[in-house]
């Protein structure tokens, strides 16, 4: 079973990779959002460094709502979904494996390019560490609970829409602990631990439910 | 005395809501007659003057909001573990009741804020939690438009109702957990009502009015729905039968030839 799960996420890793620019796009996709910014706002950098973390947990939840909607479509629509169901490995270790290799292809890129658009915004330094660290568990959580959202809409044709609106209610406890977290590590702030372990425990709660619910939607067959 | 089960058999539950349908929608026109004669008649509040009026349909709009909630939420249950038809019936007809009393409780308190608070609208946890609920129910009702397919549909849709209850105890408890703005509980408590006896039996009366509406709206929409199933199931027994026979014979024909 372990083996077949490697391999599905190997699997799933490869495609990310090779097919419609991989890694990069969603990094690209959240550069774009910072950018447009301070065309927004105006550059000044006093205002832009302290709603910075905010921003840039903003920025990774819409770059992960926009990456979601092909986590079961496109195995939904080749048949491999099919396969995946008929095999002897339960389905929510499946949707697990298959949100592992997700997260390491969309996921955990936000998390480690957050730090420099921080750098653009003038975020301080020990904020800047804050928020990648804050962004580690934070995108688990996105994406494992984003993952309800599109085995839901797995058998529409253009479920995006949908997806969002389903899941961005449910994300919203992540993204109060996750800036909380984030605004945690200013200097002179009060504790850092709380909130990120209160956003870990919400990343562990997503990857439990999440997988279960997704294999829930998943075993009916449109 | 009948089970839970026969009531559930959808031709009983027709002959039953038909009976019973007229009889609650006399009662629900009498408590509303009521409730809002003595809604008006009411003492103005000391403080908030005739404002105070917007309550009696704030407050039911906003347990209804709730309520109907857990009943989609049981209905998912029934239709997730036991696949009743009624029961999908039920959740769908529920869906944009509840939406709606959502969103008249989001409109009257936002018309009382503006008075009392100097705000439309503020930011605060039991308003928030709300407005994730109508969220919550907008998603719902558009995965009943958006898949075709009822039966599949109903899946995905009992599915993200029992992953929205999570809302619902936010919701209820908000205003204990954090310091908001929105009033703590006042018509329920351990200690007894915190609220006069001339402002309670108009609110009551009034929840009262407002939860028999919903009732009968609720029944009413599932005979609708139940309705309009039956009637699809003919639309496709029709299309099937009368132009079927001359063309499969010919094709016969045809491969006998």
């Amino acid at each position: 079973m372990r083996r077949a799960l490697i391999a599905l996420i190997a699997r799933d890793l490869k495609l990310a990779t090779r097919i419609g620019g991989g890694f990069s796009l969603g990094v690209v996709f959240y550069l774009a959002l910072v950018a447009i910014l301070p065309f927004a706002v105006g550059p000044d950098l006093n205002l832009l460094s302290r709603i910075g973390p905010a921003v840039l947990w903003i920025g990774a939840l819409l770059a992960t709502l926009i990456g979601l909607d092909r986590l079961f479509q496109a195995d939904e629509e080749d048949g491999s979904l099919e396969l995946m169901r008929m095999s002897a490995v339960p389905l929510e270790a499946i949707v697990a494996a298959k949100g592992v290799a997700h997260w390491l292809a969309s996921g955990l890129p936000l998390a480690v390019a957050a730090p420099l658009f921080g750098l653009m915004l003038g975020v301080e330094p020990l904020a800047l560490l804050g928020t990648a660290v804050s962004l580690v568990p934070g995108t688990i959580a996105l994406t494992f609970t984003g993952a309800i959202g599109a085995a839901l809409t797995a058998s529409l044709r253009r479920g995006g829409m949908l997806l969002s609106i389903l899941v961005v209610p449910l994300m919203v406890p992540i993204l109060i602990f996750g800036v909380a977290t984030a605004e945690a590590s200013r200097a002179g702030a009060t504790s850092f631990a709380v909130p990120f372990l209160a956003l870990s425990a919400l990343a562990l709660a997503a990857v439990v439910a999440g997988s279960a619910v997704a294999a829930a939607a998943l075993r009916t067959k449109p | 005395m009948p089970s839970l089960t026969s009531l559930a058999n959808p031709s009983r539950f027709m002959a039953l809501s038909a009976r019973a349908l007229p009889w609650i929608a006399a009662v629900t026109a009498l408590l509303f007659a009521l409730g809002l004669w003595v809604a008006f008649t009411a003492p103005e509040d000391y403080q908030q003057g005739e404002t105070v009026r917007i309550m009696y349909l704030h407050v039911p709009s906003a347990w209804l909001s709730l309520l109907i909630y857990t009943v989609m939420s049981v209905s998912a249950i029934g239709a997730l573990v036991w696949r009743h038809p009624l029961a999908e019936v039920s959740m769908k007809a529920a869906a944009p009741i509840g939406c709606v009393f959502t969103f008249l409780c989001l409109v009257t308190g936002a018309l009382w804020g503006k008075p009392m608070w100097g705000a439309w609208w503020v930011w605060d946890a039991r308003l928030t939690s709300v407005l994730v609920l109508l969220l919550i129910y907008l998603g719902i009702l558009a995965i009943w438009n958006a898949i075709e397919d009822q039966a599949h549909a109903a899946r995905m849709a009992a599915l993200a109702t029992l992953v929205g209850f999570v809302n619902i105890p936010i919701v209820k408890f908000s205003v204990e957990w954090w310091n908001t703005l929105h009033q703590g509980a006042s018509v329920f408590t351990l200690e007894g009502s915190k609220i006069a006896p001339e402002i309670l039996l108009p609110l009551l009366m009034m929840a009262c009015a407002f939860t028999c509406l919903y009732v009968a709206l609720h029944l009413a929409a599932m005979r609708n729905e139940i309705l309009r199933r039956r009637l699809r199931r003919l639309a496709i027994l029709a299309a099937s039968e009368t132009p079927a026979p001359a063309r499969v014979s010919s094709l016969e024909g045809g491969a006998r030839a």
